[in-house]
């Protein structure tokens, strides 16, 4: 049951967006597809629907063969980054128009209406247009036609890029909400590492055509199968010839076991914590640190300290020359200029 | 008058294009079948509508060879026929520049009572028969018209000469320039000048170095679209010229003399000519094009 | 941008006044004095007085013209060719204009361009180039001088472009995303066309059909030469006031003018009036 996407290769031209991809989403969970922008994880969700042809590879949606099926044909409800709303059709019509063109009587189509626009809150707005309507309301209509006919799967392509940050962090939270209570199985596509972790059961990391890692967002963050999977969700820096996490480093005024000697080059204070960056001979990297922690050491610029990645963290080997030590992880904003195709 | 939303005339209007690659699907358009039929039927219907007759007629052209060709085309009364369908479209298009410019500014720029209607009655000479054009001038400007005698004392003739023939092409021509600036001036908004005045810049000099070089594509557009139909009036020049041969003979009238002469081949030479030129202005105009939005 | 140094408008309706848009001064009035100056002498009066000329032998033989047998028969025939013309070329022109937009083939440009040439060429070369298609020495052997179909090619031809033109802009605008949506909620591509995409289609389609048919009504130049103006038969509209005109029955001209003014303003606005509705649910 669920989702499954066999080694899907989607080639447009020369360019390669999906190469052998294999994905298995499990019937009701909700799965983030997770990676930066052109990465090919929005191919991948359109194969899925039917939206897009992959070159080879199989889908099957929850048992059935899906390959050779178009769009209207699978199933599947799907939301777009810019609503793909229905200009000249109410609110109403456009919840409806699944139902519609399933040729549902019309009793049962008010019915199933009403209860999805009091769903999502939009019930005051039935007789609007969409045009009336702010982005995060479109988004939510959106999602109501989408479950309106009641697909098996629902798919959403970077649903929330369009919205600002405030509107953005509140329809995060109701997605979560709203699959707790409707558990239908969903995928959907994001660049933004701090939402695929707040609302997904499972993340895909899908990077150039490529499934880096799946696994939970504790998974994915406590334990990264590699160096791009590390970057991607969440800060690092790079001591020793190895990435790890800032907030990672255990920090001492005096040598310890493995502790490598170093300076305090810098620090900033940023909201609750304290950004440390400093130098080991010619290394550059940062730690994140509380005030406490700044305090009880007596940290100022130039304190000799003495640092080690804490028991269990998560570490890995980097061979990469460009040090990603002052890089904080591309967050949404700055994703925002960067597109949205994937 | 209804309010029409017009059509660029010439050229497909100068939208910029959805970016295709990843996230294209290929089931945009139609999906297979379907999209080989509606891709042949139009082409087809273009094809057979536009092309085949286009095609048939240079053969004709040319039927008697290159030499009778040009001479057809070296006439005098030829070369006259081509001489004052020039004069007449620059005289009109300079006009209608003129008239163009100051309407799309006051129409964008300015809000007075009856804006509106001015509007309106812009498209009203595009809905009017050529005809019936040239009856109407011909009524008010002709010997017996109501200004015919006025005019006569004065020792002016429209009518059956060659003012009336600018003027008539002035009338069939009258929104093309104006129809291209409103929505170009529309888009660019009024920034530009009120930033101008704030720098102290007058009127006059806020229009020559500020609003006319922002829409200058769109200007020449219209231009080249007003020659295009300032050199190709037929009707309306039918009517007020007379169809007295040599002095207010345009290339259009020739052409027609020419077939009501039996000298068909005559006719087909003389139409070359306007083709080419029809075929040049389409081709200005599409190079042009891409300039037209920022 | 806080420039506004020009004293903003303040006569009534303000709601869609942009800001910076000026009242008519000194120079501005003149020019707008000048241009509704040239206006009426251009066109205005001179149709006033193809009104008032129609009325000359008064109500009675205005209408004795218009009915006449030639007379009546040639307005008949202009108006049903015009309207067929435009039927065909709206739906033609829709599915050109469709394929110009969404499809993408070798030779897209070149046709773009093609469909331009009715539009840019003088319609006595129209004329001509489809005497010389067919004409009585047709290549292909199809002879239409001197028949109905004629005038009907001929404006099919002319009014080509509108459609296309007009329709054009809106389906490069229709966002592709919403026929996915559609597709993913279960329409097919022919309930996918109808129901999401002719509704935003709709009004462009009627206003390339009011300017098709305006066009068709008063044509000339084209379709004389090859429809052989016979009277009761093939002979158009227009070409029946030249004659009058030449005839020096002015009143007979402009009684006929006065005709197609009469109908071309009520098809247009008609026409504007289903683009306004269908344009509102959008």
């Amino acid at each position: 049951m669920g989702i499954q996407a066999q080694h899907i290769v989607k080639r447009f031209g020369d360019f390669v967006a999906l190469d052998d991809v294999s994905i298995d989403v499990q019937s009701g969970r909700l799965t983030a597809l997770l990676g930066p922008s052109g990465g090919g994880k929005s191919t991948l969700l359109r194969v899925i629907a039917g939206l897009d042809h992959a070159d080879s590879g199989t889908v099957w949606i929850e048992d059935r063969e899906a390959t050779s099926l178009p769009p209207q044909a699978r199933d599947v409800g799907f939301v777009f980054q810019h609503y793909a709303a229905f200009k000249h059709l109410s609110v109403y019509r456009n919840v409806a128009f699944g139902l519609e063109v399933r040729k549902r009587p019309k009793a049962e189509v008010r019915r199933r209406v009403t209860e999805l626009l009091e769903l999502v809150h939009l019930d005051q707005f039935a007789d609007r247009l969409p045009a009336q309507l702010s982005g995060g309301q479109r988004q939510r209509m959106a999602l109501a036609r989408a479950l309106a006919a009641e697909p098996k799967v629902l798919l959403l392509d970077e649903p929330f890029g369009a919205l600002d940050a405030k509107v953005r962090k509140e329809l995060r939270d109701w997605l979560r909400r709203l699959h707790d209570e409707v558990h239908v199985t969903t995928i959907f596509v994001t660049h933004d590492q701090e939402e695929a972790l707040e609302v997904a059961d499972e993340l895909v990391v899908v990077n150039r055509g490529r499934v880096e890692q799946v696994g939970s967002p504790n998974d994915l963050y406590d334990r990264p199968a590699n160096e791009f999977v590390m970057e991607f969700l969440g800060p690092v820096t790079r001591l020793g010839g190895q990435l790890v996490r800032p907030h990672d480093l255990d920090v001492f005024a005096d040598a310890r076991p493995g502790t490598v000697p170093a300076r305090v080059e810098r620090l900033q204070r940023v909201g609750f914590e304290v950004r440390a960056d400093a130098s080991a001979g010619a290394e550059r990297f940062w730690l994140q640190l509380t005030p406490g922690q700044v305090e009880a050491l007596e940290l100022s610029p130039g304190s000799p300290v003495w640092v080690r990645p804490a028991r269990g963290a998560a570490t890995i080997a980097s061979s990469a020359s460009a040090t990603p030590a002052d890089r904080a992880p591309e967050g949404a904003f700055d994703r925002a200029s960067a597109g949205s195709s994937s | 008058m209804a309010e029409l939303t017009r059509p660029t005339a010439l050229g497909a209007p100068p939208a910029a294009g959805q970016p295709q690659g990843p996230g294209a699907s290929p089931g945009r358009g139609a999906s297979g079948p379907t999209r080989w039929v509606l891709r042949l039927v139009a082409v087809v219907y273009v094809l057979v509508l536009v092309v085949l007759p286009l095609v048939v007629m240079v053969g004709r052209t040319f039927e008697d060879g290159l030499a009778a060709f040009v001479e057809s085309v070296t006439s005098p009364e030829a070369v006259a026929a081509v001489t004052l369908s020039l004069q007449v479209a620059v005289q009109a298009v300079v006009v209608n520049t003129v008239f163009g410019v100051a309407v799309a500014l006051l129409i964008t720029r300015y809000r007075f009572r009856g804006r509106g209607v001015l509007n309106a009655l812009i498209d009203l000479p595009v809905s009017v028969s050529p005809v019936i054009a040239g009856l109407a001038l011909i009524l008010v400007y002709g010997r017996n018209g109501w200004f015919g005698g006025a005019l006569e004392t004065l020792g002016v003739q429209v009518i059956y000469s060659v003012p009336g023939i600018v003027l008539a092409t002035c009338f069939v021509s009258l929104p093309l320039v104006v129809r291209e600036l409103v929505p170009v001036l529309d888009e660019i908004g009024l920034e530009q000048e009120q930033a101008g005045r704030a720098l102290g810049a007058n009127a006059w000099q806020r229009l020559w170095r500020l609003t006319l070089p922002s829409v200058r594509w769109a200007l020449a557009y219209g231009v080249v679209l007003s020659l295009a139909r300032a050199l190709g009036e037929f009707g309306a020049v039918r009517v007020v010229a007379g169809n007295v041969l040599g002095s207010t003979q345009t290339m259009p009238l020739l052409a027609a003399q020419r077939y009501a002469d039996l000298d068909e081949s005559g006719a087909y030479a003389i139409s070359f000519v306007m083709v080419a030129i029809a075929i040049l202005c389409i081709l200005v105009v599409a190079l042009l094009r891409p300039r037209d939005h920022r | 941008m806080t420039t506004a140094t020009a004293p903003a408008p303040t006569t009534g309706r303000s709601d869609a006044t942009p800001q910076g848009v000026l009242r008519l001064g000194a120079g501005s009035g003149l020019a707008l004095g000048v241009v509704l100056l040239w206006m009426s002498i251009l066109v205005l009066l001179p149709l006033v007085a193809v009104l008032v000329t129609s009325a000359t032998d008064g109500v009675s033989g205005f209408v004795d013209t218009v009915t006449s047998p030639a007379v009546a028969a040639s307005i008949r025939l202009t108006v049903l060719t015009a309207a067929a013309a435009t039927v065909v070329n709206t739906v033609m022109g829709t599915v050109v204009a469709w394929v110009l937009v969404r499809d993408r083939f070798w030779g897209r440009r070149l046709l773009s361009l093609v469909i331009d040439v009715p539009f840019a060429l003088p319609t006595i070369v129209a004329g001509l180039v489809l005497i010389a298609l067919y004409g009585n020495q047709s290549p292909l052997g199809i002879v239409l001088a001197q028949t109905r179909w004629a005038i009907f090619v001929a404006l099919l031809f002319v009014t080509l472009p509108f459609v296309v033109r007009a329709v054009q802009p809106v389906l490069e605008e229709l966002e592709r995303d919403v026929e996915e949506a559609g597709a993913s909620l279960g329409a097919s591509r022919a309930v996918i066309f109808r129901r999401l995409i002719l509704p935003n289609i709709a009004p462009a389609m009627a206003a390339g059909a009011a300017l098709s048919f305006a066009r068709g009504l008063g044509e000339y130049g084209s379709v004389v030469l090859i429809s052989g103006s016979l009277p009761r038969r093939t002979e158009v509209a227009s070409a029946r006031m030249l004659g009058q005109i030449e005839n020096d029955n002015l009143a007979g001209a402009s009684a006929v003018a006065t005709v197609l003014l009469v109908v071309a303003l009520a098809v247009i606005i008609g026409l504007g009036v289903v683009q306004r509705r269908t344009a509102r649910r959008g």
